[in-house]
């Protein structure tokens, strides 16, 4: 292609790109740096339906003039980044130094909300990821082995899950897996424990939130795989069975190293999506044991008081996340890349 | 539920605009202008917001949007200008957001022009300036079931103290296994009964004139201990209990003492399918003291409406018009209408399910603080508090939490330094 070409070619895509995403980051990344200016403070006299008290309110013409003055707000540097809601740099540096064991130590992280919540998403992440990669890849080997007339069906109901909104589907789960619930219920019967409540606590919410993220991610990991058997290369597994390899022989030899670009491409994804966990802290109203950066991001637009300087610093902190998460996989596609031009 | 709620919401409004369409020229004394309202939804705003939408005609346009999560739209859809709303539904912890991001306009004209049948005690003052007309008065009080204290011996509690004591004979003698029901859901439920509590106490939130917290005390650790004590009678799972679910439990027969908001108390055995024993078992009294204190462990709230700043004259006399419309007295000639809230409308006659929320004011309970941080601390204990309430911290490392996750916050937004 010419690069005149190549260019009009790619100009569109250009274009929407730094649209969509070059610009969101830097507004992000320079909201993370401001923040609101100094509030400048009035005693006034309020009265309502209760009678009158004296309290304190925001000196609006005052502060009109600040913003006036400077748009964006008070520079801040990295301080929101380093603060306590963030990276906690000093408090960090105290436990530390404070430090009793080693166990200490993690116990008084854990107590940190950013650390408490990269301790859930990355646990989340490395369990939940593998897990639905193996069943994926097990429910498209089981369903490709069907009777072609059996297929469409079993197709269609191994993606519901997939095709179920996260917060729909996690608020469903939520209701069922309730004392009283059918799920709920059952466990109870079958582990013997009438008290049993998936729901008081926390490693049990870490196990549902876990299953649920395999539930609603395997289809995807299953669809890919699938697409990919199709392409399958007869005439090698052909020879495989001439040789008398087993079934598994086959897989292992055959399948999986056909199938093993996917597997890159589907981690990929899953690493990305996972790592930005959310929708079943909400729908299983699991922010008392779990939390993850996305639901902080959330919990600071949605409290009585924006924090948007706050949002926009854990924002930058996700997107570094995933690009750290992202990074080996990311290299072992331009060393392939590399290696095959 | 949920589909039920949202299905009444559709129709409500859908038939709030077929009304509007057929009476063609609606009385409200509108010429032009657009009214575009975004706020809570319950019962009473519903009604308020169908009030609002039946002034339309062929040159307004009247819009709501009530949505439980109007608290996250609300700032963002009015600081555009022209703004997305014209109108914000709001209470008197809501209010502060709007006005420190200096979205709402003071409506002193307006009243002087249009607001002559307002009443004074509706108008929200702040600096001498109305930025505010209210017309519903809110308060968390006792709900209990009449027929199992009954059964239990138990009278009905005025101190929280008697409450535990009341929930442990019931558990006791096994007529429930959590006698207790509450809205502890992390996050903004389980920070308001903090406020409660604490205020309960006695205790103050800020350092005097200042914005430095100060709840890491004597009477903070009592406030926590007393959450904790009474939610070893509640269900496991208190944590993800907000006041819906709360009710549910409540509905469901497995609740004999809750401490519940007084707007939910209309509703909470009308629903279908009650246990016959729940609809005739089910009582209010006033809102509950605790350690001996006089004031009771409650806020008072109200609910009102705000016009936007950055709207035309126009658009603002019509959303003004619209919404003094749909509070005028006549509204509650409606029965329903009348049991809705506590109205602070004229003409109001209490109703059985408003004796709650009367019986708090009459007991000098204290109004949520309208402080421009208060919003702040509010979301540092609804994130803090839940390890304590699990038993997995102390309650002086729970404030300690409490406390810096606030400084961080204040410091964020300029009343720290």
């Amino acid at each position: 292609m010419k690069h005149k070409t190549f260019f009009w070619f790619f100009l569109p895509t250009a274009l929407a790109m730094l649209l969509f995403i070059a610009f969101p980051i830097i507004s992000v990344v320079i909201q993370s740096l401001f923040t609101p200016h100094e509030a400048v403070l009035l005693t006034v006299e309020n009265c309502g339906p209760f009678g009158c008290k004296t309290e304190t309110s925001i000196d609006q013409e005052a502060t009109a003039a600040l913003k006036l003055a400077e748009p964006l707000g008070r520079f801040a540097g990295l301080s929101i980044y380093l603060d306590r809601g963030h990276l906690a740099v000093d408090e960090v540096a105290a436990l530390w130094s404070g430090r009793e064991s080693l166990g200490g130590f993690f116990d008084g992280l854990k107590n940190l909300p950013f650390y408490r919540a990269m301790y859930f998403t990355l646990t989340y992440t490395f369990v939940v990821t593998p897990l639905l990669i193996v069943l994926g890849f097990a429910i498209a080997v089981g369903v490709n082995s069907l009777h072609r007339h059996l297929k469409g069906l079993v197709i269609f109901f191994s993606l519901l899950p997939m095709i179920v909104t996260p917060l729909i589907g996690s608020l469903i789960l939520f209701w069922m897996i309730d004392s009283r619930g059918v799920l709920g219920s059952a466990i109870q019967f079958l582990a013997d424990d009438p008290d049993l409540s998936l729901k008081a606590s926390t490693a049990l919410t870490w196990i549902t939130l876990m299953v649920y993220g395999v539930w609603h991610s395997a289809p995807f990991a299953f669809v890919v795989f699938y697409a990919g058997l199709q392409t399958l290369p007869q005439d090698t597994l052909e020879s495989a069975m001439i040789d008398g390899a087993s079934r598994w022989q086959q897989i292992r030899y055959v399948v999986i190293p056909h199938l093993m670009p996917l597997v890159t491409f589907v981690a990929l994804i899953q690493l990305m999506d996972n790592f930005r966990v959310f929708e079943p802290i909400v729908g299983f109203n699991a922010e008392a044991h779990a939390t993850s950066l996305s639901w902080i991001i959330f919990n600071d637009l949605g409290g009585e008081t924006r924090l948007l300087s706050s949002a926009a610093a854990t924002s930058v902190l996700t997107i570094i996340g995933v690009a750290i998460l992202l990074s080996p996989v990311l290299v072992r596609t331009w060393r392939d890349f590399n290696a095959k031009t | 539920m949920f589909l039920k709620k949202i299905t009444t919401a559709v129709a409500i409004s859908i038939a709030a605009t077929a009304a509007a369409q057929a009476a063609g020229h609606s009385n409200c004394g509108i010429d032009a202008g657009r009214v575009n309202i975004v706020g809570n939804e319950f019962p009473a705003i519903q009604t308020v917001g169908a009030g609002a939408v039946a002034c339309a005609n062929d040159n307004v346009e009247v819009k709501t949007n009530l949505t439980a999560d109007h608290q996250k739209i609300n700032v963002a859809g009015m600081t555009s200008n022209p703004a997305e709303y014209t109108s914000a539904i709001v209470a008197n912890s809501s209010i502060v957001a709007l006005m420190n991001e200096d979205v709402i306009r003071p409506l002193d004209d307006l009243v002087a022009k249009y607001g002559q049948d307002l009443k004074k005690n509706q108008l929200i003052t702040v600096n001498g300036k109305v930025m505010a007309v209210a017309f519903m008065a809110n308060a968390q009080h006792l709900v209990y079931r009449a027929d199992v204290l009954e059964e239990a011996g138990v009278e009905v509690p005025t101190t929280y103290e008697e409450m535990l004591a009341g929930a442990k004979k019931i558990r006791d003698m096994g007529i429930l296994e959590n006698p207790l029901g509450g809205s502890y859901k992390a996050g903004w439920n389980l920070a308001q009964e903090f406020n409660n509590m604490y205020i309960g106490h006695g205790g103050e939130f800020f350092k005097p004139g200042s914005a430095e917290v100060d709840i890491n005390n004597e009477k903070g650790v009592a406030t926590l201990t007393m959450l904790k004590s009474l939610s070893e009678y509640m269900s496991p799972d208190f944590l993800t209990h907000d006041s819906n679910a709360t009710n549910a439990e409540y509905r469901a027969g497995n609740v004999a003492m809750m401490n519940m908001w007084g707007s939910r108390a209309a509703g909470l055995v009308t629903e279908e399918g009650v246990p016959q024993e729940v609809v005739d078992g089910f009582a209010i009294a006033g809102p509950m003291t605790v350690a001996g204190g006089d004031t009771p462990a409650t806020t008072l709230w109200w609910d009102g409406w705000t016009v936007a700043k950055n709207i035309s004259d126009e658009d603002a006399t019509a959303t003004f018009k619209a919404l003094t419309k749909a509070i005028e007295p006549a509204i509650l000639d409606d029965a329903e209408v009348a049991t809705q809230a506590v109205w602070l409308i004229d003409g109001y006659e209490p109703t059985e399910a408003a004796k709650g929320v009367f019986a708090a004011a009459a007991a000098n309970s204290v109004p949520y603080p309208m402080v421009p941080y208060q919003g702040l601390l509010h979301s540092a204990l609804g994130a803090e508090l839940s390890d304590f309430m699990q038993g997995k911290e102390s309650a002086e490392q729970a404030l300690a939490d409490v406390e810096a996750a606030y400084t961080a916050a204040a410091k964020e937004q300029g009343f720290l330094n």
